[in-house]
């Protein structure tokens, strides 16, 4: 019987082995990967009414903790919220953090690496915990008056780059949202003000990631330059090929037709260079192109422009990566050519995309970070300009720059023009269904032979009309505030 | 069986500077704890830790009285644990909540009541008269949460709880103890009978169909708690239970085989059949889907933050007051373990799980000390019931295995479960005097006893002077002790 008790209490010690090492798992072997859960709120918590650091455009806040109330020290303050909505996200008590609140968190809270001296300084001289300020690439003037261009109650996005060193100067989207609402810490408020904001179509809280960065959008014929580009590569053609334009396409056993489009200039010729086809947007000839290089060269073009990959760690936000479709049957190859179909973009891909031909080929990794700071101003970081890939080589890229400074002055995208300043450009025209509404884009940069700035426009389901008046135009508008200043 | 030869030591002032040190800890926290609550040191908080260190030292003395060669290590792990407890509850207390007097009133009333079944009950061995008394208080006590008009309906999902006046009691708790009287009555008296008799099969010996009569019952009365209880934690306790006992009785490794057949068998019938349990098995396997953790009832959503709230704790802990346990669902209840990982972390809730495993650990001491089957069996019962509570219970917790509604020993908020718990150190403590006493030589006081109405079926009564094994009236012989 004794041994039957000492067996037992072996099991007894078993279960408790097994106890032990159940509570080492869960509080340090495995405490990282639940602390990083999305759903654990502890973190946020933990410093929710520190003195968080301020994210700076320019020298001035654009998102600052304020002093707050008795029980929480500190209130996060958004100075122009729906201008940044996009960019500085909202940091919540209960509905999380997103946006650069959420990826720059470590050094805002002053929780990150390059902060432990000044935790344990604080630690001993009892000082407030303070985070490190963020400033941004961003230029106030450009992020507004880009902001600006885009009517209220339209949906549409805009990117402003430079792209000799990949940093964004202005990034909105319309519609935005107000993210003091949700940062208050008032939980009644805060609860009230999201499921508000939740209904804003394109606003899309609840999803990870939307606006310039998130939304996936048919990039109609800005695509172009893909198979453009594609097509140079291979080798089979030259600035002096001359493609075939006919007014339509039909494929073998289906009813479908590619036509070119109607309203423009393509119906003139029955054959055209790329310097037509491009100024006048011609879509069968960039079809025929497709066709002949095949699915996987236009597909590889699309990923050294960025499609489908990483856009680099200074970009910080989220981002959705950009598709082209596969295994394609004739007509949905020919279609995905000029950007239709199933051919997904962000506005900020089509930015990279043009940046990459502006700089010579290399696509410079996108930056929206300028310095980050330690409350007491010893810089901590400061991204340097670093090349994402080499999208083509620079003879492609100037000779493409060529026929899209020909675009702005002699083809369809002539309202971008800026006078005495070389302006390229393409612009894109992707129909959304047969309710006649379209995506309509622009994507140029200027000045043509030293790019500066790169601007990327995009209007969601408007009419021809509109669509041309608020892209090239707008495009113009802020070449000239930029190069003009 | 070994008893050293030497003199028994009481050890009782062992026990006292023990107590002093469990004492200091538990009263130790409580003060932090109103320290960091800006109630600095009140009235209140001495009057409180008065209360506990008297209870306390009460029930020294009147070991020193009845059970003077008690296991002098139980009672100060015991209240150390209890006073940690309340230190946690009184932290979790938001303001306006009363849990924390609530626990300490429940915690002196069963402190009162193990004390006095030390000092009326005096032996354990009297306990084995009402074997089957036992049986029927077990069944009575089951029964009760089921009852209209006693019955304090469904709470939480499971029917367990009566209403005694404007409070509610979990009779469950206490079945727990009479089970393991009845288990131990009923298998120190026809363990030979169950032994003896059996077929063959491969190395196992298995019992006769008609000796599994008492496995069946205890079968039943599980699948019963947890079908019409709801109580999945229960039900495996009081199996557990069983299994231990009878594998003990009969040292037949073929009883745990059977018995964990079935609780598979029944486990796998019951998920299949039971929508509560199918939901604790979803939940603990899928926790961390979406669905599964916005579910309720039936969501993962509080092992997960309780997860959450250990993870947070890592190490060395937040500390006492400084971290968010109340994020937690029944912080101070089902998941007061995750309060104390977040607060104390891994190095203090080791400590704590420590204290359980010496505690059980003295209790299966005692069984091991003690002479007569029915102490043996009860005294091993018992300990590893809290062994297995603490195993279900925090290997719930931290998603080893589904998460049931057991509660933490002495931890836990809730009067039943101390109340109980509290007896269960009762016995132990007795049991533990009689292993670790001087060989009793006088016979069990025959008045009522079953053994002295038939003065013919009492042949070790009134002989002094034998083999301590052989001196109790029910003790079984030695060649049937070594099997």
């Amino acid at each position: 019987m004794n041994q039957a008790i000492r067996h037992s209490w072996i099991a007894a010690v078993a279960m408790f082995a097994l106890i032990f090492g159940a509570l080492s798992y869960v509080q340090v072997v495995g405490a990282d990967e639940l602390k990083a859960n999305a759903w654990n709120k502890r973190a946020i918590l933990q410093n929710y009414c520190n003195d968080r650091g301020a994210i700076l455009v320019a020298g001035a806040p654009i998102a600052e903790s304020v002093p707050g109330s008795e029980t929480c020290k500190f209130q996060r303050t958004y100075t122009q919220p729906e201008l940044y909505a996009g960019i500085t996200g909202y940091f919540s008590k209960n509905y999380g953090v997103t946006g650069l609140e959420r990826a720059m968190d470590g050094q805002l809270a002053g929780s990150s690496d390059q902060q432990f001296l000044d935790r344990i300084g604080q630690l001993f001289l009892g000082n407030q915990p303070k985070g490190a300020s963020v400033e941004l690439t961003i230029d106030p003037k450009i992020q507004k008056l880009a902001y600006d261009l885009i009517p209220d109650g339209q949906r549409g996005s805009i990117v402003v780059t430079d792209p000799k060193t990949g940093n964004i100067l202005a990034m909105v989207s319309k519609p935005s949202y107000n993210p003091n609402l949700i940062a208050t810490q008032d939980a009644t408020k805060e609860q009230a003000a999201y499921n508000e904001i939740i209904k804003i179509p394109g606003v899309n809280l609840n999803q990870s990631v939307s606006g310039p960065t998130g939304a996936l959008l048919a990039p109609g014929s800005v695509f172009k330059l893909v198979d453009t580009t594609a097509a140079l590569d291979s080798g089979k053609y030259n600035a002096d090929s001359q493609l075939p334009n006919p007014a339509e396409m039909s494929f073998p056993g289906i009813q479908y037709k590619l036509p070119n489009y109607a309203g423009g200039n393509c119906y003139t010729r029955n054959t055209a260079g790329f310097a037509f086809a491009l100024q006048q947007s011609c879509n069968t000839p960039f079809a025929r192109i497709a066709l002949d290089l095949g699915e996987n060269a236009i597909a590889e073009q699309a990923a050294k422009f960025g499609w489908g990959q990483e856009l680099g760690d200074q970009l910080k936000v989220d981002y959705q990566k950009s598709s082209f479709p596969k295994n394609l049957d004739d007509a949905g190859l020919a279609q995905s050519a000029i950007g239709q179909r199933d051919v997904r973009a962000t506005p900020l891909q089509i930015a990279l995309m043009t940046s990459a031909i502006a700089n010579g080929g290399v696509q410079m990794a996108p930056n929206l970070i300028k310095a980050v700071r330690s409350p007491d101003l010893r810089v901590l970081d400061e991204p340097k300009p670093a090349a994402l890939r080499t999208s083509t080589t620079p003879e492609i890229a100037s000779q493409i720059t060529e026929w899209m400074t020909s675009v702005v002055s002699e083809g369809i995208g002539a309202g971008a023009a800026v006078p005495g300043v070389q302006v390229a450009g393409k612009t894109g025209t992707a129909e959304l269904g047969t309710d006649g509404l379209n995506n309509s884009w622009f994507t140029g940069f200027a000045p043509a032979n030293d790019p500066r700035v790169s601007v990327t426009i995009v209007m969601q389901g408007v009419d021809i009309s509109t669509g041309a008046q608020l892209t090239s135009p707008n495009a113009k508008k802020i070449f000239e505030a930029v190069l003009n200043k | 069986m070994t008893i050293a030869e030497t003199m028994p030591k009481p050890r009782r002032n062992v026990e006292l500077l023990l107590l002093m040190l469990a004492l200091s800890v538990s009263i130790g926290a409580n003060a932090l704890i109103s320290v960091d609550e800006k109630t600095a040191l009140d009235t209140d908080f001495w009057f409180q830790s008065s209360l506990l260190a008297v209870a306390a030292l009460v029930f020294h003395v009147v070991l020193r009285f009845r059970a003077k060669y008690a296991d002098p290590v139980i009672l100060p792990i015991v209240v150390a644990l209890n006073g940690l407890g309340l230190a946690m509850i009184h932290r979790l207390d938001a303001p306006g909540e009363d849990t924390g007097n609530n626990q300490l009133r429940w915690t002196l009333i069963a402190m009162a009541v193990a004390i006095a079944v030390i000092w009326f009950l005096k032996d354990h061995r009297v306990l084995r008269r009402f074997t089957y008394i036992s049986l029927a208080v077990s069944a009575l006590l089951l029964i009760l949460p089921l009852v209209p008009g006693i019955s304090a309906g469904e709470i939480l999902g499971a029917r367990v709880w009566i209403k005694l006046g404007p409070m509610t009691f979990q009779p469950g708790e206490v079945a727990k103890i009479t089970l393991a009287i009845f288990f131990a009555g009923y298998l120190s008296s026809n363990r030979d009978l169950i032994m003896l008799a059996g077929r063959k099969i491969g190395p196992l010996q298995f019992p006769r169909f008609k000796d599994m009569g008492p496995m069946i019952t205890a079968w039943l009365v599980s699948i019963g708690v947890l079908i019409f209880q709801r109580d999945l934690g229960s039900s495996v306790l009081f199996f557990g239970l069983f299994i231990v006992m009878i594998y003990v009785a009969t040292s037949r490794i073929s009883w745990v085989v059977i018995g964990l057949a079935l609780i598979l068998g029944g486990g796998f019938v019951a998920s299949k059949v039971f929508s509560h349990v199918a939901l604790r098995i979803d939940g603990w396997l899928n926790a961390f889907t979406e669905e599964v953790f916005g579910r309720s009832p039936g969501g993962s959503g509080q092992i997960v933050e309780g997860l959450f709230g250990m993870a947070s704790g890592g190490l060395v802990g937040t500390g006492l007051g400084q971290g968010r346990p109340n994020l937690v669902p029944f912080a101070n209840s089902d998941m007061i373990i995750a309060s104390f990982g977040e607060e104390l972390g891994l190095i203090g809730l080791f400590a704590i799980v420590l204290m359980y495993l010496l505690l059980f650990t003295r209790g299966f001491r005692a069984a091991l000390g003690t002479r007569d089957a029915f102490g043996k069996l009860l005294a091993c019962g018992l300990s590893f019931a809290v062994a297995l509570q603490c195993f279900v219970v925090i290997g719930g917790v931290t998603r080893l295995i589904p998460l049931t509604g057991l509660t933490t020993p002495f931890l836990a908020a809730g009067g039943s479960s101390l109340l109980a718990n509290w007896i269960i150190v009762g016995l132990l403590l007795m049991i533990s005097h009689t292993a670790r006493g001087p060989v009793d030589t006088t016979p069990l006081q025959p008045a009522g006893a079953p053994e002295a109405k038939k003065p013919g079926r009492a042949p070790a009564a009134g002989r002094p002077g034998r083999n301590a094994t052989q001196t109790l009236p029910d003790a079984p012989t030695e060649a049937v002790k070594q099997l």
